[in-house]
């Protein structure tokens, strides 16, 4: 397998179905119950993950989303099957938790990772407008640290072990889930938070979520879908293979939207969202350059850490954690606008993702 | 004897970017890559077939993949 040059999934074809995929499987969700114009989005749901956890508790953002351990499960499958599953690690690990702690930041200023923001879209919204242009400036700035030198440096094979830390984490996520299950009305279920109203209540059936979660993960572990590395590559190398995806993305979203009533354009009371066109710009810039300065979106991240890259991991955790903290310091918007924090939170992100873009060179 | 870029343990988009910078450099000839994912293997072919230069040949060693292209 692995001396073909191009497998079906890396082709054009490839990429555009992987993002088709994802556009559909994320409306229909939403129509299953998951939130409006957030049918997968990786931000929202990690930061959902922190609230279900306990580390946070901001009421309505509490459920242990299975859409993620599913990516994450599916891309594990995937990388064992082909014979692509390789433990690694040691690139700068914690850069990359800062990285992902402020992409975590930038993408709850905005409410959305790369692939809600296209599905905001896709909905009708158009502050997803101001999110995506903030999206192309961040990733455009990170490339301007990569012309110069950045680098965080190489990765090293590592133990088996290593590598299943992530699938292993979701699979604990999924057992924590089965024995405490929802129970209808209460807030807590043995050790798990579950929000009785807000987004973090609106879900599909578990096994409904968690399967669409593998097919996503599975599918995007061959195709290398990268909705980051697509406007990336475009600005770089002028390449357009990952673009498709992003495109695919988002007409796929919303030809699904109109099929299935879901189509609301305006730009005002859009679901889980804020107008404040500034504030989402920026949190995009902030998200799109530490996105950019990690080497892939977040959905990419989940990838990866599913097929034992350990640096995309710390990344990850890195996003929960931000997600954290985003919502106990008051930085994270809602749908009444900015936090009290935003701003201070914003440009210290902006300056530390500067710092690491400017200072981390090769030797 | 053509260069060698080694691109093992890098991630995006560092790979690709080494080695569109050893085509620029070299312009013609010969270049061996060493990568140690398929995703920077496919992402390697991509960008050579977009070039114009031609993939020799791709084999598995170590962790990895060493791949040859070329321009004439």
């Amino acid at each position: 397998m692995g001396q073909r040059r191009f497998t079906f999934f890396s082709t054009r074809k490839g990429i555009i179905v992987s993002g088709a995929v994802i556009g559909v499987l994320a409306t229909v969700l939403q129509k299953f119950g998951n939130p409006p114009n957030m049918g997968v989005c990786v931000a929202c749901f990690e930061r959902d993950i922190a609230g279900a956890l306990g580390l946070h508790r901001t009421e309505v953002v509490q459920y242990m989303r299975p859409e993620i351990i599913g990516i994450v499960l599916g891309s594990c499958l995937a990388s064992l099957f082909y014979g692509e599953f390789r433990p690694r690690g040691g690139s700068s690990p914690v850069v990359r938790f800062i990285l992902g702690f402020f992409a975590m930041t930038g993408a709850l200023i905005f409410l959305g990772c790369p692939w809600r923001a296209l599905l905001r879209l896709a909905g009708g919204d158009g502050n997803a407008i101001f999110g995506i242009a903030g999206l192309v400036v961040g990733i455009w700035i990170g490339t301007l640290f990569f012309e110069h030198g950045y680098n965080l440096g190489r990765s090293q094979s590592t133990q088996k072990t290593a590598g299943w830390i992530m699938p292993g984490i979701m699979a604990s996520f999924l057992v924590l889930m089965l024995v405490f299950p929802q129970i209808p009305g209460q807030e807590k279920s043995g050790v798990l938070f579950y929000s009785v109203k807000g987004p973090g209540s609106m879900h599909a059936l578990l096994a409904v979520s968690l399967i669409f979660g593998l097919i996503i993960g599975f599918i995007a572990q061959r195709s290398r879908f990268c909705t980051v590395g697509g406007i990336r590559d475009l600005i770089l190398f002028r390449q357009t293979h990952l673009l498709f995806g992003i495109v695919a993305l988002a007409l796929a979203a919303f030809v699904s939207n109109l099929i299935l009533g879901q189509f609301r354009p305006g730009f005002e009371n859009q679901p889980i969202a804020h107008s404040m066109s500034l504030w989402n710009f920026l949190g995009m810039v902030l998200a799109g350059l530490a996105y950019t300065l990690a080497g892939g979106c977040p959905g990419r991240q989940l990838f990866l850490s599913g097929e034992g890259d350990g640096d995309a991991a710390i990344f990850v955790l890195g996003m929960i954690v931000g997600a954290a903290i985003s919502h106990n310091f008051g930085i994270a918007s809602s749908p009444q606008g900015i936090g009290p924090y935003t701003v201070p939170a914003l440009i210290t992100g902006l300056a530390v993702c500067s710092i690491i873009g400017l200072t981390m060179r090769e030797k | 004897m053509g260069s060698i870029v080694d691109a093992r343990g890098l991630s995006c988009p560092q790979p690709v970017m080494l080695v569109l910078k050893e085509m620029e450099r070299i312009q013609k000839g010969e270049i061996v890559i060493l990568v140690d994912t398929d995703t920077s293997k496919e992402n390697v072919c991509r960008l050579a077939a977009s070039r114009g230069w031609e993939v020799k040949s791709i084999e598995p060693g170590g962790a990895g993949y060493k791949i040859v292209i070329e321009k004439g």
